[in-house]
């Protein structure tokens, strides 16, 4: 990549080819107007849920019961995947298993073929509706390759789309475009010269070029936010009511989910329906909550299918501490939170996941190869652990992550390397008092030639050398002092004993 | 092999599990999780519809309380305002409760070009929840197919009061023995919030909402 | 005297790195705990609790260092540590690491031991507020001063408002809000180093709050915390200082940077 330029026009949401965190950091940190875009909605957005959970008292209680659920959810997967599958199958849905993306993708594309021709549509082509799992999974490259026209209907999709562009943000993906931005994609794309550029126009802009579709399209894909294992029935929340549209319009219905959807029972849509709107939008309900069980007659689709997808989610519950993180309900408040992502945006984590939940996910999901650098895209500051609706531990899961990246790069030749080195050496220093004063001595006289005299008379280092001249690159430090503690408790000791002795009284320490 | 994929995973899911699990060790586990949290709100009745009321404007939906006897002039007004002139309803609608002389229309399972050509809905709805300011949608007698309270632009709404609950969790409680019928909670008309973070009307669905509250209907 | 009106034998735990960098902060609590009364010692075989290496993945280079600290600290009546991050770590993980290293079979009683020292080892603002109960120490530091609440102390150790309620009690303070004073500074360890232009980003909406306020000094309960902002500040050339908690309740201005 060459400039600020080229790496924001095709962002890589691949893990296997996306830039290190830090790289790509660097690239979009130089975006003054992304930055500003980022700063302001998660601003909003924090705000919003903070005023909104502030109202309920018992927040704390939900998030314990969510949490609590979504553990027993997953200690007992393979019970409530089976009785979905009964349930949802007596309803006369259509169930499907995928072990990775690419069955996934196969699967979703064949239905869709099927769908387009049972329903005769004179153009090949589906509806969409938002989905993170879709996204994961790569299936509008995979539907393209085919012959079959995806159309996105949520707006920040669409405008995903037709910019060209991938999404920054699981719940709201163009949080990183701003409205004039968003009028120009319009303008360009829908073939509109004098578009509007209120928040208004643009919405109105997108419901034309969308309803014509709404009532034409007879096939419709769509993610899940929740499956119900008791009834067999889906859950999708959403605001702008493309999900509405896609889920009662057409003909036939294919719904892609993550086996780490499931939930027990219908009545612990009571808990969740309050944690998720809450923790996404900062609203005390989302507009639309769509939830059916089957097929119906004359209501909705005549044809409904379910595709359960693993890609690599048994192996995170195999990992008894990051297993937690399949927790998740794709709520997005770790991501607003985060003072990191706030900085940077999403793309600069390089998956369709980002922020918190995408620095332990991703790296759960890939190999460790593709996605190394995201447990360490973090301060650790603990702000999304406090904000997240179901508990997820992200900053334990984090170190737990690094130790398995120091553990996978640390073999063989690995272990040569300075890092593993250096930090080899300091456990060996802190294992002995005399190894650690002789540390801090020689630290003290190696900084002697690097410090200079500021205009108060302090010595201050400008810059340090190798791994450490991160530190210096846009911060000074402080010359290390001439006396280290232990050195002056030790000397204020003596004076002490001195005192004493000649006092002729005892020690009193 | 589709079977194959079947088994691989909940296989895997064992393992990962360290053992096998079956529903009845599943219910056991599933009574010991504590819902500690708020399950009503205490609130009387004319707080619980106030309250209601106020979530429900502050999502810029019209409420209308009236007597039952009331209804069809109210929902005269409501398509009035609107400039609704096609109307169309459930095929079981109360036709008591329709106004005279307003061109309506069944929802004989028409096609959704045909739904496009309708100014308005008018129904019942199941319940509603005062604290989140949501309506529930179940399909039952009088609420219409879906798509029905999607396509046209506006939606009336009429809503007994005793089906008001407080909480949630209330709602559930209500809607446990339907669960299986296609839901769906409205909660203000459509909006986003993908431009700037702005909520804005009016994506999809529709703009208008309009609530008759009732007492009771005859 | 603490809260019972007892004279406690306090030791200290100095850190790694506030023993290296920042002596006066140590000097300042000992100056503190003798002033209400106790007595301050100083095990001198610690070294460091090993965050760091934790915190950056090298969990077991790390292990050594619990029995160690176990070993120098097992008797102490009360522990204090002068830096939030430090305790939360030994809190969050010493239990784990000592139960993994005695079933090694070469530490018996070490997860014992631990869940009997963990509850005695406070965060030197937690050791004032919590265990001595105590707030006003009748400190006197006339400057205009700023909080900015470390991370791990506001979260992990739920510091809460202990912290402020011990400068509002300085006399002569003028304790001016920090706008943000809960949003990370962008130190996070290894992170200053390994994701340097983030942590830079971070620093300067962090060190732009700080100078809305006016303040000459900012405070913390986390010396790492505070040479991550003095040192963007002093690279900016904007001669606001930054002091840790415990200097300016010892009302010491002459060890101020």
């Amino acid at each position: 990549m060459s400039g600020p330029k080229s790496a924001l026009s095709q962002p890589k949401l691949d893990p296997r080819t996306a830039p290190a965190f830090p790289k790509a950091a660097h690239n979009l940190l130089r975006d003054a107007q992304l930055r500003k875009n980022v700063h302001h909605a998660t601003s909003v957005i924090q705000n919003k849920r903070a005023r909104v959970v502030s109202e309920l008292p018992d927040w704390e209680q939900l998030r314990v019961a969510g949490q609590r659920i979504r553990e027993h959810t997953m200690a007992h997967l393979d019970a409530y995947l089976e009785q979905f599958e009964q349930n949802c199958t007596r309803a006369g849905g259509i169930v499907h298993w995928a072990r990775n993306a690419e069955e996934a993708r196969q699967i979703v594309v064949h239905l869709a073929q099927q769908a387009i021709q049972e329903n005769a549509q004179p153009a090949p082509e589906i509806l969409k509706i938002k989905s993170m799992t879709t996204e994961e999974i790569g299936l509008n490259g995979a539907l393209e390759a085919a012959g079959i026209r995806p159309y996105e209907t949520d707006l920040a999709e669409l405008i995903i789309q037709l910019g060209h562009d991938k999404p920054s943000h699981i719940v709201v993906p163009a949080l990183h475009k701003n409205r004039q931005q968003i009028h120009e994609i319009f303008r360009r794309e829908m073939n509109l010269p004098n578009l509007g550029s209120s928040p208004e126009d643009l919405a109105d802009a997108a419901r034309l070029f969308l309803r014509e579709k709404f009532l034409r399209v007879a096939t419709a894909i769509s993610g899940a936010n929740f499956l119900i294992a008791e009834t067999g029935g889906v859950c999708i929340v959403e605001s702008e009511g493309n999900g509405r549209m896609c889920l009662t319009l057409p003909r036939t219905l294919i719904t892609v989910a993550g086996i780490d959807k499931v939930i027990p029972r219908f009545r612990d849509l009571e808990v969740f329906l309050q944690l998720l709107p809450r923790s996404a939008t900062g609203e005390r309900m989302n507009p639309y909550n769509s939830i059916w069980t089957g097929v119906y007659e004359n209501d909705g689709p005549r044809s409904f299918h379910v595709v359960l997808m693993d890609n690599a989610r048994t192996s995170v519950l195999a990992d008894s501490e990051g297993r937690q993180t399949l927790n998740c309900i794709r709520c997005g408040a770790c991501q607003n939170i985060c003072p990191v992502y706030r900085e940077t945006g999403g793309h600069a984590y390089g998956s369709v996941y980002a922020g918190p939940i995408g620095a332990i996910l991703t790296p759960q999901l890939q190999q460790m190869e593709h996605a190394r650098s995201l447990p360490y895209a973090s301060s650790l500051c603990g702000a999304c652990y406090e904000v997240c609706p179901v508990r997820i531990n992200i900053p334990e899961i984090l170190v737990h992550l690094r130790h398995r990246v120091v553990q996978h790069d640390s073999k063989g030749f690995g272990a040569l390397r300075p890092e593993p080195i250096a930090m080899k050496v300091m456990s060996r220093i802190f294992q002995s008092e005399s190894r650690f004063r002789a540390a801090q001595r020689l630290a003290r006289n190696a900084d002697r030639p690097l410090a200079r005299k500021d205009k108060t008379g302090k010595p201050w280092i400008h810059w340090l050398p190798g791994m450490l001249g991160g530190w210096t690159q846009s911060r000074d430090l402080q010359a290390l002092p001439d006396q280290t503690f232990r050195e002056w408790w030790e000397q204020r000791n003596r004076a002490e004993a001195k005192t004493n002795t000649s006092a002729g009284g005892t020690n009193g320490g | 092999m589709a079977a194959d994929a079947r088994s691989e995973i909940l296989s895997a899911i064992r393992s990962a599990n360290r053992g096998a699990t079956d529903l009845t060790h599943a219910e056991l586990d599933y009574a010991e999780i504590p819902r500690d949290y708020t399950r009503h709100a205490g609130l009387s009745r004319d707080e619980t519809i106030a309250l209601l009321t106020e979530r429900l404007v502050d999502y810029n939906a019209h409420v209308f309380p009236c007597g039952a006897d009331q209804l069809p002039s109210a929902i005269r007004e409501a398509l009035q305002q609107h400039g609704a002139s096609h109307v169309l309803i459930p095929g079981d609608f109360p036709r008591n409760l329709l106004p005279d002389g307003v061109d309506v229309t069944s929802d004989t399972n028409l096609a959704p070009a045909e739904l496009d050509r309708f100014d308005a809905a008018v129904t019942l709805c199941t319940l509603a929840v005062a604290e989140t300011g949501t309506l529930v949608l179940q399909g039952l007698a009088g609420q219409g197919r879906r798509a029905a309270t999607l396509v046209p632009d506006l939606h009336v709404c009429v809503l007994r009061v005793e089906d008001i609950v407080n909480t949630v969790p209330e709602a559930f409680d209500r809607l446990a023995s339907t669960a299986r019928r296609p839901l769906t909670f409205v909660s203000g008309p459509s909006a986003t919030a993908d431009i700037e973070m702005t909520r804005i009307k009016g994506v999809h669905g529709p703009r208008q909402l309009y609530i008759l509250l009732v007492q009771s209907l005859i | 005297m603490s809260r019972e009106g007892v004279s406690l034998r306090i030791s200290l735990f100095i850190t790694c790195y506030n023993d290296t960098l920042f002596p006066s902060t140590g000097q300042a609590v000992v100056r503190v705990l003798e002033r209400l009364g106790h007595t301050v010692d100083f095990p001198a075989g610690q070294t460091c609790c090993g965050q760091m290496h934790v915190n950056t993945g090298y969990w077991d280079e790390a292990l050594p260092l619990v029995p160690r600290f176990v070993e120098q600290f097992r008797d102490s009546e009360a522990v204090v540590v002068p830096s939030s991050s430090c305790v939360a770590h030994m809190r969050e993980h010493y239990p784990a690491m000592a139960r993994q290293l005695e079933a090694t079979g070469k530490h018996p009683g070490l997860a014992a031991a631990v869940e009997s020292l963990l509850p005695r080892v406070y965060e030197f603002s937690e050791l004032l507020t919590k265990r001595l109960g105590v707030t006003d120490l009748q400190s006197l530091f006339p400057h205009r001063v700023t909080y900015h609440a470390s991370c791990h102390g506001l979260r992990v150790l739920q510091l809460g408002d202990g912290p402020r309620s011990l400068l509002e009690c300085v006399r002569g303070i003028d304790l001016v809000p920090l706008p943000g004073l809960e949003q990370c500074c962008g130190f996070g360890g290894t992170f200053a180093i390994k994701n340097p232009d983030v942590s830079t980003a971070m620093l300067d909406e962090k060190l732009e709050a700080v100078l809305s306020t006016n303040a000459e000094i900012v405070t913390a309960c986390d010396n790492s915390c505070l040479m991550h902002i003095h040192g963007g500040l002093h690279r900016r050339g904007v001669p606001v200082r930054t002091m840790h908690i415990a200097e300016i309740l010892a009302g010491d201005e002459d060890s101020t940077r």
